[in-house]
């Protein structure tokens, strides 16, 4: 049965070599003419895809998907691999993305997060337009910009040297990612320097500390105790935000099991698989939180519940 | 020359809101003086402007001789020798009493790691804390916290102490831990400035008696008269409010 399947597939990978296909008809069509049961020569839409599956699922009656969960161990037609490791290397891109975006997310964050808690009313203002500014404009939208727009305005040849690099859809995600993360970041560390006690910074700054050294030894730590669970969703949310980035060619996870469903029309298993593994980097994101926030709180402060 | 002197002292909170009318008044080094009267009557604000953490519109503010109301680079230098104990104590809560106790010495004052766990130390002894110097905030009583809030000011060696309602948000069982302390300090001949209800205190330790209503400073007594005589009918009637039982 297993052998049955995979020479099947390995038919179907002959059959795209064969067939002059754009993207769009490639799937359908290779079905159509693959399958004895779909309606001969004629299209088929993903939905329809989606109707069968259902179907699959409540009678039991397979029409005609064939269920395929070796092909993770095939080979990749760029012979690079397995579709497994394809998945893993998009996961690594995943995993550097997000961190990348963090960094600056935290960093440009936490400064438009202070910059809003200050006296001064410039200050305040101009935390207020750059939170507005990222917060309101679509992702997908900034992505565009920071890909194709900002090298066009940079000066002639710094703009080309950019836009040659090898990893400037990377370098574009995260810059895009990390500041519409870091106005949600910003807003969150506001909140959290608000929420403390008026008293307390009337304190630090009794004591002689500068307000530098008042954010610094008093409402910082505070505050960042106070919002670690918020922040902890907001790195969820980077992570989960790293998939648009495929729509300016960063390999990431998505992208990765979007080609493998491209190549090898296992479009159940390669996004059951992508869904799967981002599941459990979150579970393992959130229970590696969930343990330093138990070491960083403070017994008589915010120690549990 | 006075350890803080007050002259012409305004403050608007909005334009049409003025908390401190034309205040003027001195403490003379040494001297404890007591500010009473009613709630919202600016109290806290008068204190608060004389190490600058209320800014003023009006009037000047000197500590030590320097002028605090036209002073910027030098004021956090100047606050940490000003003690400030807060009604709500405000300890810092993520950092343990002994450090607390220590974070000021070594970042306003540049004292060793060393230096200032000693002086931390000898500190809390004072105030009968020393079992507790490990601990966070949050895990112990008002009147420790206070009593280390009080420890906390007295490490930086200040030449005057203010106090903001120190005992009105504690439990009365505890109010007497801090007088204590408080009194010990004023017979050490600490200057003191306190803002309180406690008139039990103010018959004890005060030499004078301000008394405030409506932003104004309504009677800058002796202790002796104010007591015994006040001239105004506001601090009668606030007297006899707070003495009737
Ligand atoms: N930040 C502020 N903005 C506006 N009004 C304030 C502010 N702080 C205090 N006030 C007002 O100023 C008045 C005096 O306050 P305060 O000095 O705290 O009085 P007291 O300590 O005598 O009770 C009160 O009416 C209070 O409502
Ligand atoms: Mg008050």
């Amino acid at each position: 049965m297993r052998v049955a399947r995979v020479r099947r597939v390995r038919g179907r990978q002959r059959v795209k070599h064969w067939l002059p296909l754009t993207r769009l008809e490639r799937p359908s069509v290779v079905r159509s003419t693959l399958s004895p049961q779909a309606g001969r020569g004629k299209k088929q839409w993903p939905g329809h895809c989606m109707g069968f599956w259902l179907g699959t699922a409540r009678g039991g009656e397979c029409v005609n998907y064939n269920w395929n969960w070796g092909i993770f161990w095939d080979q990749t037609p760029d012979a690079t691999g397995t579709y497994f490791g394809s998945l893993m290397s998009g996961l690594q891109v995943t995993i550097l993305l997000a961190l990348c975006a963090w960094f600056i997310a935290f960093v440009m964050g936490s400064l438009i997060g202070i910059m809003r808690t200050l006296p001064a009313r410039w200050a305040v203002f101009v935390g207020n337009a750059y939170i507005e500014m990222f917060r309101n404009i679509p992702l997908l939208v900034q992505l565009f910009i920071w890909f194709f727009v900002v090298p066009e305005l940079l000066p002639g040849d710094l703009g080309i040297w950019i836009k040659q690099l090898r990893n400037g859809p990377f370098i574009a995600a995260m810059l895009g990612l990390g500041f519409y993360m870091s106005s949600r970041v910003a807003a969150q560390i506001t909140a959290g320097i608000n929420a403390l006690p008026k008293g307390q910074r009337m304190a630090g700054t009794a004591i002689g500390l500068t307000t530098w050294q008042t954010y610094r030894y008093i409402l910082l730590p505070l505050a960042y105790r106070i919002i670690f669970p918020p922040l902890t969703s907001e790195f969820l949310n980077t992570i989960k935000n790293t998939a648009p980035a495929l729509t300016i060619g960063v390999l990431e996870l998505t992208a990765r099991a979007r080609s493998m469903q491209e190549f090898s029309f296992q479009v159940f298993e390669a996004f059951s698989a992508a869904a799967a593994i981002y599941l459990v980097l979150s579970a393992v994101v959130t229970i590696g939180m969930r343990i330093l926030e138990k070491r960083l709180a403070i017994p008589g402060f915010n120690e549990g519940k | 020359m006075p350890m803080i002197t007050i002259e012409k002292v305004s403050k608007w909170y909005n334009p049409q809101f003025q908390v401190l009318k034309n205040c003027t008044t001195a403490v003379e080094k040494g001297e404890v003086v007591v500010v009473c009267g009613p709630s919202g009557s600016g109290k806290s604000t008068l204190i608060k402007t004389v190490n600058a953490l209320e800014p003023v519109q009006a009037g000047t503010i000197m500590v030590d001789g320097l002028n605090v109301t036209t002073m910027k680079k030098d004021l956090p230098k100047l606050r940490s020798r000003v003690g400030m104990v807060f009604q709500h104590f405000e300890l810092f809560p993520h950092l343990k009493i002994v450090e607390n106790l220590c974070l000021g010495q070594t970042i306003v004052l540049g004292r060793s790691e060393d230096a200032a766990k000693a002086k931390a130390m000898k500190m809390l002894e004072r105030v009968g804390l020393t079992a507790h110097a490990q601990k966070y905030p949050g895990q112990l009583s008002g009147g420790q916290q206070q009593r280390v809030a009080i420890a906390r000011a007295l490490v930086m060696d200040p030449i005057c102490m203010l106090f903001d309602e120190p005992t009105s948000a504690l439990d009365p069982e505890m109010i007497n831990e801090v007088l204590d302390v408080m009194v010990e300090l004023a017979k050490e001949g600490m200057t003191m400035m306190v803002v309180t209800h406690e008139m039990g205190f103010a018959k004890k330790v005060a030499n004078r008696v301000i008394f405030m209503d409506a932003g104004e400073i309504v009677e800058d007594a002796q202790k002796e008269d104010f007591f015994g005589h006040p001239r105004s009918d506001r601090a009668q009637q606030f007297l006899s409010k707070i003495l009737s039982h």
